[in-house]
């Protein structure tokens, strides 16, 4: 199997798996025995991907010629890479904590469930392996479509509302914005390949590539750069397995995934540092990064804390992206990568304290710690990698960020990594402190709840220590992330 | 020997079955006849369309009398492509017309139902493939008074006042258009379209063509249903027998709109509608206020098939909308859209057939928790959604990419805005039907019972194709731009 | 007064027009039929009026005349009164049955009981 079919392979097993779920529903264990081997058959094919990728090869795979001129095709570059590797490993674990918690909750309609989730992941493989902006473009809405269902999970007046703001930003900034600038991008510059040093120097000019850059950031809405963030605090009424899918897995990664193409491949590093109209990006994503931070540290619930600590660390992979130095996006890569394990790892500890005790709130966990210490270990493990203290992986994708804002003097963007490192601290610290140092208050009648199911706790293990060990053993990603920008 | 007669069959073929359909009189037999029919219809529209690809165009001189004097079937790519639109919509709604036929109509009236859809048929086949103004006007007659009859034939009471609307606002609308034609004989001296093209530019000054263009542009408006003038539209579709309105809604308004592009570009010309009579500047904002306030309003229904009936008439704004641009890629957007359009609300409104099949009724308030109790239906029904909201890799998709790269290619970024944003407003009406079937809980005591797969299997193979064309958009945009290409040369 | 010397034509917009004006403002459903049939006759005379040349002979090949009478548009309009013919028995065929149903001709009646309908 050669790496061009590899790809094509990789996008049909996690489709293949969606259809035998539907035909396994009515046998629970034989339903979970495919979503996992299928799983582990994806992670298996994008790994074997993996060398070719770091000795430089870059397999290509036609689809299908849409338009005259424009294909829909696959090409893989390390970015690519990167996230494809992290999707399908986390599906892994993902799958073996949604039995925990799907089981444990007893959630209706988990066939259905499991089919979007494989559908969601069948799409994510598409925009890691976008060869165009236009293959980008239809994997990044079938992403939104299929992950529609899981949002509204539970069926009732909250999911539906929380559904309605979902698809209604996806879509409206998708359609409305990313399409007229990928049509614009087609119209200028004749193609919508991804190609190194980007397509649009010479073809937009002044002001209008501001505009143009607007339209795609803002278009982007998965990467919720302030003001199209609201639809992630709203899809928190999903089960919390989609919430790791969307903060960790999939969503918010295709989000900022797809900025740092446009900005690499689409404008071009060289390109957006010539054009003065563009500045604006980095002072919008720091804003971001501020403000989402500082509205996190207001919320009581959990799952929303850690929602708009997401918007926050996706601002980052912006940020980054907009400093527009080598190292720095190569940053931007990591920290893809870095806050996947990191966030996943939160939420699923938000999901274990949800499913051993059915607490949601931050002010119900006072002494928690002790009565479930692999879960809030984990959590306290995932709250250094997002405040980026070493040794985690936060601590090496955040070094990079810095090392690239010195290296080009923007001042405004090491202030902004300082501040919202206190920020991050400020808010994630507390939960820990309460967890294992403060008493449980009178008031609260202790039920004894132990941990969680054992999937769960295994999951929330795993990528706990996936961050350690991705600090320590930094050099895959690395690998790829300097193969992006050829450093 | 068959093959050079091909345009000519088309139509006599529908128009002879439908007599002999009569005198079946056995309900199954006519289905199975008219299908028969339908499906051979569709078989020479396929022949004619490679014909003309191959060879160019072909010219067939009705009874062997020579062309200006004669009446001349003329194919060329544009109205092979609507032939083949046309027809296959029939074959393939038909197959699955059966079941639920029987449940809409009463039993002793299903034989002529099908006798006045082949008129139907033929009607419109004729529009499409006549070279000759006058017979426009006739096959417009016999389409239009045999849908008036298929509409009154549903069970419903409000449908004969639909019909009755619909009756009054049509024989206005073919009335224009026989009073333009008799303006433009005045002064031509011809019925020959393609003889008229080419004696009108000596008369652009005269106040009779004048005349005959406005005529011309509000009766052909009223046909397709171009806001304002889409009021019969609406209840008329959503009062029909289900397959009728899936039937009428791909083919009727997309002859009318096949019928503004022959005569502003063949007959007229190009450089008199937009060069002299300035048509864009009627055209366009009819078209954008159709799109908006269509689009708004279907939002507000609480009727499936109506709030797919006002969404065909800001469709049809799309449509006229790339006409009104008059460049080739915005015609091309046109013509790849009369054909995607068809295939869209045909598969929506079929499956609203198999809807009003299983539990008699459109309305939202009874489609609740329907996606569990039909599921293959309710998913038909979103992946036909989702095409006409314009998803990547569906037809939709196709269309709006060409329209928004024709607006872009005039540098008009605020109808490009606009474009893009009223589609989102597809998004809520769309979305409101799937909130309804999936996220309300069904009424206690229903089960699963999904509609006969009679008339879900032709739901599929629509929602099929249009994924299939939203992909392979070799054939569609080829055809469509050939098609565009030829309108834009036959004018001056 | 060139424009008086075409009287015909004046005939038909008036024709025309009063034919209109019945099918938008009567509420009764036959006489909106009787409206269309005046309608559609104002057309028909439009087509004959233009065929007809003052001084010309019926369209006889012969050697004592020279001018003819376009007799075409003459014909294209048999076939046009046969359509309104047609259009004219299914609209009444309509009303009949509309009739059945709502007890009623009367447009304003009839929407009144359509809001009714569920």
């Amino acid at each position: 199997m050669n790496a061009a079919t590899a790809m094509l392979v990789a996008l049909a097993i996690p489709a293949a798996t969606a259809v035998l779920i539907s035909l396994t529903g009515r046998w629970p264990n034989v339903r979970e025995a495919v979503t996992l081997t299928g799983a582990a058959l994806l992670f298996l094919c994008v790994a074997t991907l993996t060398p070719g990728v770091l000795a430089g090869e870059r397999p290509e795979q036609l689809l299908v010629e849409l338009f005259p001129g424009l294909e829909l095709s696959f090409l893989l570059e390390p970015l690519g890479m990167i996230f494809a590797l992290v999707a399908s490993f986390l599906w892994i674990i993902n799958s073996i904590y949604s039995i925990g918690y799907m089981r444990g909750n007893q959630e209706q309609k988990q066939t259905r469930f499991y089919i979007c989730f494989a559908i969601a992941l069948a799409s994510t493989m598409g925009i890691a392996f976008a060869g165009n902006m236009l293959t980008l473009f239809l994997f990044y809405e079938a992403l939104t479509l299929s992950t529609y269902p899981l949002v509204v999970h539970k069926g009732n007046e909250d999911a539906k509302a929380g559904g309605r703001t979902y698809l209604g930003i996806l879509l409206t900034t998708s359609i409305a914005f990313l399409l007229l600038a990928v049509l614009w991008t087609w119209w200028a510059a004749g193609t919508l390949d991804f190609r190194a040093g980007g397509i649009l120097a010479g073809a937009v000019h002044g002001p209008m590539v501001g505009v143009l850059l607007a339209l795609y950031m803002f278009g982007i809405g998965k990467a919720a750069l302030l003001p199209f963030h609201r639809w992630l605090p709203a899809a928190m009424v999903a089960p919390t397995p989609v919430s790791a899918l969307l903060h960790a897995v999939a969503v918010v990664k295709a989000g900022v995934f797809s900025v740092v193409k446009v900005v690499v491949y689409i404008f071009g590093i060289d390109f957006m540092k010539a054009e003065p109209s563009t500045d604006w990006l980095l002072y919008v994503a720091g804003a971001s990064i501020l403000i989402a931070s500082m509205v996190a540290l207001r919320q009581d619930n959990l799952k929303r804390r850690l929602a708009y600590s997401t918007v926050s660390q996706l601002s980052y992979v912006t940020m980054a992206a907009a400093i527009l130095a080598p190292l720095s996006v190569v940053g931007a890569a990591l920290h893809i990568a870095a806050h996947a394990f990191g966030k996943i790892t939160l939420f699923f500890a938000a999901g274990s304290i949800y499913t051993a005790s059915h607490k949601t709130k931050v002010s119900e966990l006072n002494g928690i710690g002790w009565r479930m210490p692999w879960t809030m270990g984990a959590f306290a493990i995932g709250s250094l990698s997002m405040i980026g203290v070493p040794p985690t992986v936060g601590f090496v994708s955040k070094w990079y960020m810095l090392q690239g804002a010195f290296s080009t003097g923007q001042m405004f963007a090491v202030a902004v990594i300082f501040a919202s490192t206190l920020l991050n601290a400020a808010y994630f610290l507390p939960v820990v402190y309460a967890a294992f140092f403060r008493k449980p208050g009178a008031s609260e009648d202790n039920p004894g709840h132990g941990e969680a199911p054992w999937p769960v706790v295994l999951a929330l293990t795993l990528t706990a220590a996936g961050t350690i060990v991705l600090f320590f053993l930094p050099a895959l990603p690395l690998g790829l992330a300097k193969g992006l920008v050829g450093v | 020997m068959i093959a050079a007669h091909l345009p000519v069959l088309q139509v006599v073929l529908p128009l002879m079955a439908a007599p002999a359909c009569v005198l079946l009189r056995r309900p199954r037999l006519a289905w199975g006849f008219a299908t028969l029919v339908s499906w051979a219809c569709f078989g020479i529209a396929a022949l004619l369309l490679g014909q003309v690809l191959e060879n160019g165009d072909i010219s067939y001189a009705l009874g062997g009398w020579a062309a200006p004097w004669g009446i001349e079937y003329r194919v060329d790519t544009v109205n092979a492509f609507v032939l083949l639109i046309v027809s296959a919509i029939s074959s393939v709604v038909l197959p699955g017309a059966r079941a639920s036929i029987e449940r809409e109509v009463e039993g002793d009236r299903v034989d002529l139902l099908y006798t006045c859809w082949l008129l139907c048929l033929a009607g419109l086949l004729g529009i499409a493939i006549t070279g000759d103004a006058f017979n426009v006007f006739v096959f417009l007659e016999i389409s239009s008074i045999s849908s008036y009859a298929l509409i009154a034939l549903s069970g419903e009471r409000r449908a004969l006042v639909a019909s009755f609307r619909y009756l009054v606002m049509g024989t206005i609308g073919a009335t224009f258009i026989v009073i333009a034609i008799g303006l433009i004989y005045m002064v031509t001296g011809t019925l020959n379209m393609a003889d008229m093209g080419a004696r009108l530019p000596a008369v652009w000054e005269s106040r009779t063509v004048a005349a005959a263009f406005a005529f011309l542009t509000v009766g052909v408006g009223l046909k397709m249903a171009l806001f304002p003038l889409h009021l019969w539209l609406p209840s008329a579709y959503a009062s029909a027998p289900s397959p009728v309105t899936a039937f009428l809604a791909g083919t009727s308004t997309k002859v009318s709109v096949y019928l503004l592009l022959r005569f502003v570009f063949t007959i007229f010309g190009a450089g008199y509608a937009f060069g002299i009579q300035a048509l864009e500047y009627v055209l366009m904002p009819l078209a954008l206020l159709g799109i908006l306030s269509a689009s708004v309003v279907a939002i507000f229904q609480l009727d499936v098939k109506r709030l797919l009936a006002w969404s065909s008439i800001a469709q049809i704004g799309y449509m006229v909308l790339g006409i009104s641009l008059a460049s080739l890629t915005s015609l091309t957007a046109s013509i790849l859209h009369l054909f995607n359009h068809a295939l869209i609300k045909t598969g929506l409104f079929m499956a609203m057939a198999c809807v009003f099949y299983r539990i008699g009724s459109t309305r939202l308030e009874d489609m609740e928790g329907l996606g569990h109790r039909m599921p293959w239906t309710m998913a038909a029904f979103v992946a036909g959604g989702l095409s006409l909201i314009g998803v990547p890799s569906s037809v939709g998709f196709v269309s709006k990419w060409y329209l928004v790269l024709a607006v872009l290619e005039r540098g008009w970024w605020p109808l490009a805005v606009f474009i893009l944003f009223t589609s989102l407003l597809a998004v809520v009406y769309v979305w409101r039907v799937v909130e309804a079937a999936y996220l309300r809980p069904a009424p206690a005591g229903t089960g699963r019972s999904e509609a006969p797969l009679s008339i879900l299997l032709p739901t599929w193979s629509l929602i099929i194709a249009n994924f299939y064309f939203g992909l392979d958009t070799s054939l569609t945009v080829g055809v469509a731009s050939r098609a565009a290409a030829s309108l834009l040369g036959a004018g001056p | 007064m060139e424009a008086l010397g075409l009287y015909n034509y004046w005939l038909v917009i008036a024709l025309m027009m009063t034919g209109f004006y019945i099918v938008i403002t009567s509420p009764n459903l036959v006489k909106k039929i009787i409206g269309l049939n005046i309608f559609q006759a104002s057309v028909f005379v439009l087509y004959i009026t233009m065929g007809k040349i003052i001084g010309g002979s019926a369209p006889i090949l012969s050697d004592q005349v020279s001018v003819y009478s376009n007799p075409l548009p003459h014909v294209l309009i048999l076939t046009a009164i046969v359509v309104g013919v047609a259009t004219t028995a299914v609209g009444l065929s309509l009303v009949v049955r509309i009739y059945a149903a709502y007890g009623t001709m009367e447009e304003d009646e009839i929407v009144a009981a359509e809001r009714e309908d569920p």
